[in-house]
């Protein structure tokens, strides 16, 4: 099976509340894919589609080509962790593994394999619902993995893990990509997903905002912004401005241009003698070009969330 | 980049695997085990208690036992019964007939009537014909061509069976053939109808055979809010035979009359209890019944009271099942596993039913032995029943509890809240019934009430049987349910196959 996830044209409405507006998007293995958006954008509900689990009022949902409903042993084809929480507190952390392996026709020995991966053997008799935020998520990736799927699909699995196990889902996630996985991992903090996933699916309001690599979405936030460093501003002010350039003065030796490349702002300041002592393609954070480009989905939802 | 390849092989696919993951599910939360302990342990003790709220004791006079704990006769069938009657007989040796024209039945006056008593009317099912009996012991084998008081003429055999005959005949014929008794009537005593026959197997070759009269108590019952009670008085029938023929050859020159089934009536009773001859009529009294003991004191069942706990606390179980799936969010996780949400309700329905039902059948078994036991060295005289019934009412009972803990458990995804459901199938299962059996409700709608909810299903554990040719006050609060036990186990069954139907339909078309 090709392990893939395909979302064509979503629609799901609430009551009146337009969840899914036309959502489509498609993830592709051997990749992380990010699937961020503001709370409330339609993460949690598109995932639930995917898995079968929600209707959809129009469009489709497709893993590996099929619809998830017909699959046999769906868990052999897609692992999920959608609530860490969803958990029956008084069953041990094992025996929660034990039974979802026997739905899919496996034993025990993969239990303690997973749970072995996960770094739960200590607590795998206990009681889960003794268990920390963190601890439940290592289960629920436990879970996700247990069938060993081609396919993943984890909401929010970095919520409640301490520094530690968010450095060990990352290289986790990293290492499953690895292995020609498909992944689709949600988080509405963009941060969490630095250094995680290579692309992104951006939604806000129910509609797609951006499918990108992260690359490539790095650089377009970056834009053309140049930081400049030097001693005589006022004349490099000039020459810059008169070239055509918008440039704005960050501090007493600062200054930020924009509208020309750094090779011609090297070569204006030298045909014109003004000294200057760095010249720096400005590089947006991930953070910065998630909050540029859900600016405007953010802002409508705050107007949206005044009027009911 | 070239998509993952598992390493993992899937086991088979289906429903067994789906049965095995909820068994696993179910047997890995203590509390639901405990909760099943609970369930068997509390329908035992409910029963020990009620045991030994009926603990009797007594000695009568000179040390005697007292009467009321002495069992009663019973049938050839095992079942307890009434024999008493007043018995005009001679010895038929081998084959032959008798022949009589009944002149006339009516009640005697009781020597100090009380109140309100109708002294005036014959008892509907007094009786008054011929009859050919293995002994004279209570409850041998017999069979009997009667008149009644009104409804007509009557064959009847080994107390159980009854055959309606005409209402106009006062001429009976009782004919002996091997094995084989057939009764006849007629109008004229010309023309001969048949009205039924019977084999009597081992029947001696030499048997008491003749007239008798008998007449059953007047009862009239008088039911309030939580009771019932019940008050009768015994009734005397006299009759009168005349034109007696025989055929065969019979062992004595006369009639021999004596009591069969000496009650305190029979020894107590007003004059004409004997037998008087004046030409060709004879005359003589009787009092008592020849027929299957009816009422519900003392029913084998009664160490079952236990059930409706016990049901309570697999109702809670039931609907817990479902529920905290629903609570939690791992409904998700369930269907995420196995998309085939109709066949996920039915791996929990079956296992458990399957659990509820093994666990009840324990219970149930244990009550019933265990309380059965003490009633009967308490001086209790329970009832004895067939082992087939006793087999019917413990099984049964586990069955009822079984339907009513998947009826839960479709009621728990129906609402997919555990105090929906719970409420619900209490208000169904377990509310009809005690406000029928503790006699809450009047006859007629406590009769409704056990037809058509699910608490119908409780008929399984009747041992008593309703027959037409007894009156007896054939109610809820007495023992009697108003459905046959099989039908009122179906009904639980569809109460309970509609309900997961309803949920199958729900969780289908319901987001997760």
């Amino acid at each position: 099976m090709e392990a893939t996830i395909e979302v064509t044209e979503l629609r799901k409405r609430f009551g009146l509340t337009m969840a899914l507006d036309g959502l489509s998007f498609t993830v592709q293995p051997g990749r992380v894919t990010g699937f961020v958006g503001p709370n409330g954008a339609g993460k949690s509900t598109t995932m639930r589609i995917i898995l079968g689990l929600d209707s959809v009022d129009e469009g489709a949902a497709y893993v590996g080509g099929r619809k998830y409903t017909t699959l046999r042993h769906p868990l052999t084809h897609v692992g999920s962790l959608l609530d860490a929480a969803a958990l029956q507190p008084s069953r041990t952390a094992r025996n929660h593994l034990l039974w979802l392996a026997h739905s899919q026709g496996l034993n025990g020995q993969r239990v303690d394999e997973m749970i072995e991966l996960t770094g739960l053997r200590s607590a795998a008799r206990r009681r889960a619902g003794g268990y920390s935020l963190g601890m439940r998520q290592r289960l629920g990736i436990a879970a996700a993995l247990l069938a060993d799927p081609p396919i993943l699909i984890l909401d929010e699995p970095f919520n409640g893990l301490d520094p530690e196990g968010i450095v060990w889902m990352r290289s986790l996630l990293r290492s499953l990509a690895a292995q020609g996985r498909a992944i689709l991992v949600s988080s509405h903090l963009m941060s969490e997903l630095e250094d995680t996933a290579t692309h992104l699916v951006v939604i806000g309001r129910g509609r797609l905002v951006a499918e990108t690599s992260v690359a490539d979405l790095i650089a377009r936030a970056s834009g053309d912004l140049v930081a400049l460093r030097t001693t005589a501003r006022t004349e490099a002010m000039t020459v810059l401005a008169s070239a055509g350039a918008t440039v704005a003065a960050t501090g007493t030796e600062t200054l930020t241009v924009s509208g020309l490349p750094a090779e011609r702002i090297v070569a204006l300041l030298g045909e014109a003698g003004v000294p200057f002592s760095e010249v720096a393609g400005h590089r947006a954070t991930l953070e910065e070009a998630y909050m540029e480009l859900t600016r405007d989905t953010v802002e409508y939802r705050a107007e949206a969330d005044v009027t009911p | 980049m070239t998509s993952y390849t598992p390493t993992v092989t899937p086991g088979r696919d289906g429903f067994p695997a789906l049965i095995r993951a909820e068994w696993t599910k179910f047997r890995t939360v203590r509390g639901w085990l405990i909760a099943l302990a609970v369930a068997a342990l509390i329908v035992v003790l409910v029963g020990l208690v009620s045991a030994a709220g009926s603990h009797r004791s007594c000695v009568g006079p000179h040390g005697r036992a007292c009467p009321a704990s002495v069992p009663g006769p019973t049938g050839p069938g095992g079942e307890p019964v009434s024999d008493s009657f007043y018995f005009a007989h001679q010895n038929l040796v081998g084959d032959g007939s008798v022949t009589v024209r009944v002149a006339s039945l009516a009640v005697v006056k009781p020597d100090s009537p009380q109140p309100g008593d109708d002294t005036t009317h014959i008892e509907p099912w007094a009786k008054a014909g011929l009859i050919i009996k293995q002994n004279t012991r209570q409850g041998s084998a017999y069979a009997a061509i009667m008149l009644t008081g009104s409804h007509g003429v009557r064959m009847q055999y080994d107390f159980t069976h009854d055959r309606a005959g005409s209402s106009t005949a006062r001429w009976l014929r009782l004919v002996r053939s091997g094995d084989t008794l057939t009764g006849y009537e007629s109008a004229d005593g010309t023309q001969w109808t048949k009205v039924g026959s019977t084999h009597l197997n081992g029947l001696p070759k030499s048997v008491p055979a003749g007239m008798f009269v008998t007449s059953p108590q007047h009862e009239t019952v008088s039911q309030s809010v939580g009771s019932f009670s019940t008050s009768g008085f015994g009734t005397t029938a006299a009759a009168s035979f005349d034109n007696v023929s025989r055929t065969g050859s019979w062992g004595q020159p006369g009639w021999h009359g004596s009591a069969v089934g000496d009650g305190p009536e029979m020894i107590q009773g007003p004059d004409g209890h004997g037998l008087t001859q004046s030409g060709g009529t004879f005359t003589m009294a009787g009092s008592g019944d020849i027929a299957p003991a009816t009422g519900g004191d003392n029913t084998v069942e009664g160490a079952l009271t236990g059930t409706f706990a016990g049901l309570i606390v697999l109702i809670v179980l039931g609907s817990m099942f479902v529920s905290t799936e629903y609570r939690r969010g791992l409904i998700r996780t369930t269907l995420a596993a196995s998309p085939h949400r109709g066949r996920v309700l039915a791996a929990k329905a079956l296992v458990l039913g399957g659990v509820t039902f093994v666990v009840g059948l324990v219970g149930s078994a244990l009550a019933f032995l265990i309380v059965n036991k003490i009633r009967r060295s308490n001086g209790v005289p329970v009832q004895q029943v067939a082992t087939g019934t006793e087999v019917r009412v413990v099984v049964g009972t586990a069955v009822v509890l079984a339907l009513s803990a998947v009826f839960a458990l479709a009621a728990g995804a129906v609402f997919r809240r555990g105090a929906g459901a719970v409420v619900t199938a209490i208000v169904l299962l377990v509310l009809p019934y005690i406000l029928a059996i503790a006699s809450l409700l009047p006859v007629g709608p406590a009769q409704w009430l056990l037809r058509i909810t699910p608490a119908a299903g409780f008929a399984i554990q009747q041992s008593l049987q309703q027959y037409a040719q007894v009156s007896a006050w054939y109610a809820p609060p007495n023992g009697y349910f108003p459905l046959p036990p099989w039908g009122g186990l179906v009904v639980l069954a569809a109460w309970t196959a509609v309900a997961l139907g309803l949920a199958v339909v729900l969780i289908r078309r319901r987001d997760a």
